[in-house]
């Protein structure tokens, strides 16, 4: 009971450690989730499935599929979607982002624009995209943009303005002007900053894909969801849910892998 | 070099012209006759529209009574995360054998993103006031949860040291040192999470409610207004700055108390 230092801290344990720890967790809370569902029925199977339900709703969209096509081909589909609007979003924006922060005049002409439009959430686009471009993958890739672009705009500007004065005081006297002065002094100071601003906007951008494919969709796994909603399929539903959170966690480490890969002086 | 400021005179002016070409732009792609203004309406006719909708009933109710309802649901959710959130938070950071258990779920759970609970939220309460104060909650907790808990993991050692020589009992350990040290924290995270619970409330009712801002919105949609559905936007954004500027008050407030 008495206050641990910080060497017991969960974060500085082994990795294997930690990762059997949390195997240990996931193992008691699925034993803890069978007894109360299939063993003594205190959750009724109508509101939450069994672990038994689930793995069979998972044998059954992998193998025979559900709504319209495969675990992998929605997989596939959400996370193809993601990506490209994620990435024509945060190019766009990172590069309007910069040239906030380095020049004022482009600074003073946007910020009023984006403090318009900054308030509204992403997923209030919704409808909007809807209205204009129907129910098809233009109006996802609309929504994805919007959700997309804000945070990597705000987090490369940012990042500019925090570049430490001996930086740019160093660099006027060396004179590095014109393309050398992007590549070597504003965007790897802001890098940091931008890759901050790009996990934001990935994490965005797959809440409003997933949003959006809830709404109407042909495929993808909001469908999934959706679809097993109106069914009243439970198990479905947690697959769903499981396959969400699972492609979102593995697109966030593939955008960490890049970080690593952008920033190898950064010892994180 | 970074560019010097520019003076005031010239910030204000270029300012004002960057919101003007943006109204510019936008009145002109309405006015071009390209589409038609119902599937693009010019500002004006989004204001026109906004002014009708506070007055004049739509989808069962005006705009206000919409946001009315739209503010309970999330009133009602955003205080059940922080009622539940801090303690949690507390409890974690206080005793190992919590973290250890909890940590693990909580890493799991929150990768969901709060917008996939929407078909349990159905599923349990249909569309009653549940469904969208599930969201709202799965939306706003993660933020209370992990502010308090890192607020209170980075209390100085010597303060609990000392509570604990002086013979406090966990209980005031937790409520007397743990927590007053962990306010600024905690109070950064319900600025987070106001907004992240705003924005899955908004999310939710797209989906799942028979009333507030975002079923107006479906409707306007329905109804293929863009209007409707711009002035839906518009209200949604006030009400989140306004909530934010709420919060910020807060946290200045006590900021300026405990002279930080």
């Amino acid at each position: 009971m008495v206050p641990r230092g910080a060497d017991a801290n969960a974060a500085t344990r082994h990795p294997l450690a930690r990762l059997a720890h949390a195997l240990a967790v996931l193992a008691g809370v699925i034993l803890l989730w069978h007894l109360l569902t299939a063993v003594f029925g205190v959750i009724s199977p109508a509101r939450f499935p069994t672990p038994a339900e689930v793995a069979a709703s998972l044998q059954q969209i992998v193998v025979e599929g559900y709504s319209n096509a495969r675990l992998h081909e929605h997989v596939l589909r959400s996370v193809l979607l993601v990506t490209m609007g994620f990435v024509v979003a945060s190019s766009f924006g990172v590069a309007l982002g910069l040239a906030m922060g380095a020049s004022r005049k482009v600074e003073a002409f946007v910020n009023p624009i984006f403090l318009l439009l900054r308030p509204i959430p992403p997923l209030a686009w919704i409808p909007l995209a809807i209205v204009w471009l129907g129910l098809g993958d233009a109006a996802k890739i609309m929504v994805i943009f919007v959700a997309a672009f804000v945070p990597s705009v705000i987090n490369s500007y940012t990042g500019v303005r925090q570049i430490d004065r001996p930086i740019f005081e160093a660099s006027a006297m060396l004179d590095v002007t014109g393309w050398r002065y992007w590549r070597e002094v504003l965007i790897p100071g802001a890098l940091p900053s931008i890759f901050t601003g790009l996990r934001l906007s990935l994490q965005a951008s797959w809440t409003t894909l997933v949003a959006a494919e809830l709404i109407g969709a042909v495929a993808g796994l909001g469908q999934i969801l959706n679809q097993a909603a109106q069914d009243i399929y439970p198990a479905m539903i947690v697959v769903g849910m499981v396959s969400v959170a699972l492609s979102g966690w593995l697109m966030t480490l593939g955008l960490a892998w890049i970080e690593h890969r952008a920033m190898p002086w950064r010892v994180r | 070099m970074l560019e010097p400021r520019l003076d005031p005179a010239r910030f204000l002016a270029l300012s004002a012209a960057g919101a003007a070409s943006f109204f510019l732009f936008w009145s002109a792609a309405a006015l071009a006759g390209l589409t038609s203004r119902e599937f693009l309406p010019a500002p004006w006719d989004v204001a026109a529209r906004f002014s009708q909708l506070a007055v004049e009933p739509f989808a069962g109710f005006t705009l206000f009574q919409h946001l009315l309802s739209s503010f309970q649901r999330f009133a009602f959710g955003f205080v059940l995360a922080v009622a539940i959130g801090i303690p949690l938070g507390l409890l974690m950071a206080w005793f190992r054998w919590i973290d250890r258990i909890v940590a693990p779920v909580f890493e799991a759970v929150r990768f969901i993103a709060p917008i996939a609970w929407v078909p349990f939220a159905a599923l349990w309460f249909g569309t009653g006031i549940g469904g969208p104060v599930l969201i709202i909650f799965m939306g706003a907790f993660p933020a209370v949860l992990i502010n308090t808990y890192r607020g209170a993991k980075n209390v100085e050692r010597k303060y609990i040291e000392a509570s604990q020589m002086l013979g406090a009992s966990s209980w005031r350990s937790m409520t007397e040192v743990l927590l007053p040290a962990a306010v600024p924290s905690i109070v950064a995270g319900l600025r987070i999470s106001a907004g992240l619970g705003w924005q899955s409330l908004v999310g939710a009712e797209l989906i799942v409610a028979s009333s507030g801002v975002g079923y107006l919105m479906v409707k306007g949609q329905a109804a293929v207004s863009t209007a409707t559905v711009m002035s839906g936007m518009i209200a949604i954004g006030v009400v989140g700055l306004l909530i934010d500027v709420a919060l910020r008050r807060v946290q200045q407030l006590i900021e300026t108390r405990r002279g930080l």
